[in-house]
């Protein structure tokens, strides 16, 4: 069964001078109990997105289902289903761990010891901090925080709009493994990144761009359909390197990629001279390459 | 009612751990009820006077005296030329320059009428219009002094006059303290219910709450509610308070009843804080809430009939007024306060503020928005 089917939204902002297309025509579906990864850049219209599935915000056109609801006709039966953690921290900083916990079970109607089970593994790691305020806390664990706030009422479908962003490495790989719990607890998560190393860790992704969904594909499928030849190189002067490999024949794209750049190729039998001392590697694609194959694509 | 009453012991928490909201609403009030009373005094005292002198007189000299003496004037110069006298006005030391011409007491004997002039610095327009007046009583005074002295006999009385002698009722010493005071708290009241709510809502927008509150099934008037009822209450507090340091510092009593105070003051507030809803679910900062609910209150506060009185304003001003729940709290504050008038005497200003409260308040339900 589908969780969350979008078919064709449309949003602007700005005046009609000024438009500026947030979402353009944007469709997919969300199957039960399915992590599914809104993957894009900042500005991508993610949030928008998120908002319009929340019931926070109208889309101009095309219509949105989250558990067979409509979210426009049946906003509050939806609004009593679903968890939502904005991408900025909103929870009341002058209230405690406890007391916004408890705060938000009330008002979802429900109690903190009814759903504890759910979040309970996550809920530990906060607990010796219980009655300290919420703007007290470090990054990661107001992150734990809002995300048993938004869990408390046992919600079927959970948005995480970027909830990675601003926390660190160690406390992110924590993050994606509480989400794993959580889906096999049969929540059916929606969650979006910025980070594309983070899409591996989805069952499936849409690849956002401009209001664009490029492709929608599980991130093993996404790195098959690339196709194409990838170079690591390196050398003392990166700068120039870039440069220089951009005018070479035969190279569709290159582009800096940690400590190398990445040079995309025509097809497999082009073969490049390197100048001087550079380190060149084969190497296979990620989603991040695909990503950037997909802009350039789509650009054209 | 479980979700009102978890909205309400968190807004309770929010309100007590903010040690610089506690001050605002508890300590302000009470030196501004102190402080301002004391300052904002309509009677005029120290008018700096410059007489200008050309008679040299004992005539002219008993009609200064007499002017001294009357302890609202100050006598900064005294001089022969007029010259002199109006460069202390040009300087802002004189307020009022009084010129005796040549002659004066001649005049006066021989021909049983003499001239004086009285110039007035009126930049200052109350203390110009009041320093003229005064001064003017006391020339009267003075006039119908001398004309008695010369009465030959004076048991047979040939200067008809009418004496007129002044009942105050209601605050029979004039003091303006029985006025001033409870006014004020008027307007205390006022600015605090109505900013205290509009940034409070507004704060939850900034910070991102709202978000959050907004997917949850909340009921809209549930969460207003929530809004409202702790600055009901801490309004009801802030009058009890007023009425404390009014008692201790002021000795006001009200002769009226406290319930007919509280009746009105439960449902005023109820309109004022409606006012203030209205104001945050337009604005989107703290700043818009804060600059809108200042110009508002710009406008009760000079309007509302505490420092300029309503029947004296133009018949527009006055339509204006009529919009202003100010100037019907402030109203109602002094029938009770002096008067001592009853729930049936303040029905009109009652019926009043609670259409108030009711179009606000519905205004503000309407307006505000789950969703964009």
């Amino acid at each position: 069964m589908e969780k969350i089917q979008v078919n064709g939204i449309v949003k602007t902002y700005g005046s009609k001078q000024k438009k500026l297309t947030a979402l353009d025509h944007v469709s997919f579906t969300v199957k039960e109990g399915e992590l599914f990864g809104l993957i894009g850049p900042d500005g991508a219209g993610k949030t928008s997105l998120f908002r319009i599935l929340t019931t926070l915000l109208l889309a101009d056109s095309g219509t949105a289902t989250v558990n067979g609801m409509d979210v426009v006709k049946e906003y509050k039966a939806i609004r009593k289903q679903v968890g939502y953690m904005p991408g900025r921290f909103s929870l009341y900083p002058d209230l405690t761990v406890k007391e916004n916990l408890a705060f938000f079970a009330t008002i979802f109607q429900t109690d903190v010891n009814e759903n504890y089970s759910l979040i309970k593994d996550i809920y530990e790691q906060i607990a010796p901090f219980e009655n300290r305020r919420a703007d007290k806390l470090s990054g990661g664990m107001k992150q734990k925080l809002a995300l048993s706030c938004a869990l408390i009422h046992k919600p079927t479908v959970l948005f995480l709009d970027e909830p990675t962003t601003g926390v660190d490495a160690v406390s992110r790989k924590e993050f994606w493994e509480m989400l794993k719990g959580l889906k096999q607890q049969g929540i059916t998560i929606l969650v979006s990144t910025p980070y594309m190393d983070e899409a591996a860790l989805c069952d499936r992704v849409a690849l956002i761009q401009d209001g664009h969904i490029m492709q929608v594909n599980t991130p093993a499928d996404v790195i098959n359909g690339f196709g194409k030849k990838i170079l690591a190189v390196k050398s003392s002067d990166m700068l120039s390197l870039l440069q220089l490999v951009k005018q070479m024949p035969g190279v569709l794209d290159a582009y800096p990629f940690g400590e190398y750049h990445h040079l995309v190729l025509a097809d497999e039998q082009v073969k490049l001279d390197f100048p001087g001392e550079v380190t060149v590697k084969e190497t296979a694609p990620d989603i991040e390459d695909c990503f950037m194959l997909l802009m350039k694509n789509h650009a054209a | 009612m479980r979700t009102l009453k978890f909205l309400l012991q968190k807004e309770f928490r929010q309100i007590f751990r903010d040690p610089a909201i506690l001050r605002l609403i508890f300590i302000m009030p009470v030196i501004q009820l102190i402080v301002l009373p004391l300052a904002a005094d309509y009677e005029m005292k120290n008018i700096n006077l410059a007489v200008t002198d050309h008679d040299h007189s004992a005539y002219s000299r008993e009609l200064v005296n007499k002017i001294k003496a009357s302890g609202y004037f100050k006598l900064v110069t005294y001089n022969e030329a007029y010259k002199q006298s109006l460069t202390a006005i040009e300087n802002d030391q004189a307020d009022l320059i009084l010129e005796i011409p040549v002659h004066f007491e001649k005049d006066l004997v021989k021909e049983d009428a003499a001239k004086v002039f009285v110039s007035i610095n009126a930049i200052n327009g109350t203390k110009a219009g009041l320093g003229g007046a005064y001064l003017q009583t006391i020339l009267r005074d003075y006039n119908q002094a001398v004309r008695e002295k010369w009465i030959q006999f004076p048991r047979i009385k040939l200067l008809p006059t009418i004496d007129i002698t002044y009942a105050n009722w209601f605050n029979p010493h004039m003091n303006y303290k029985y006025f001033m005071v409870p006014g004020i708290l008027v307007l205390l009241l006022t600015m605090i219910g109505a900013n205290l709510t509009a940034i409070n809502i507004v704060r939850e927008k900034e910070i991102g709450t709202i978000e959050q509150i907004n997917v949850t099934p909340i009921r809209k008037h549930h969460f207003i509610l929530g809004k409202l009822i702790p600055f009901w209450i801490l309004g009801l507090v802030i009058l009890t308070l007023g009425f404390g340091v009014a008692r201790i510092v002021y000795g006001i009593i009200p002769a009226g009843s406290f319930v007919t105070i509280y009746v009105f003051a439960a449902v005023y507030l109820l309109a004022v804080l409606g006012l203030g809803l209205l104001v945050s679910t337009y604005a989107a900062t703290q700043q818009q809430a804060m600059l809108v609910s200042f110009f508002i209150m710009m406008i009760f506060i000079l309007m509302g009939g505490l420092y300029t009185s309503i029947d004296s304003m133009p018949e527009w001003a006055k339509w204006i007024t009529r919009f202003n729940p100010v100037s019907y709290f402030i109203d109602v504050m002094r029938m009770v306060v002096l008067k001592g008038s009853g729930l049936t005497d303040i029905s009109r200003q009652l019926g009043i503020i609670a259409l108030f409260a009711v179009v606000l308040n519905t205004w503000a339900i309407l307006s505000y928005r789950k969703r964009s």
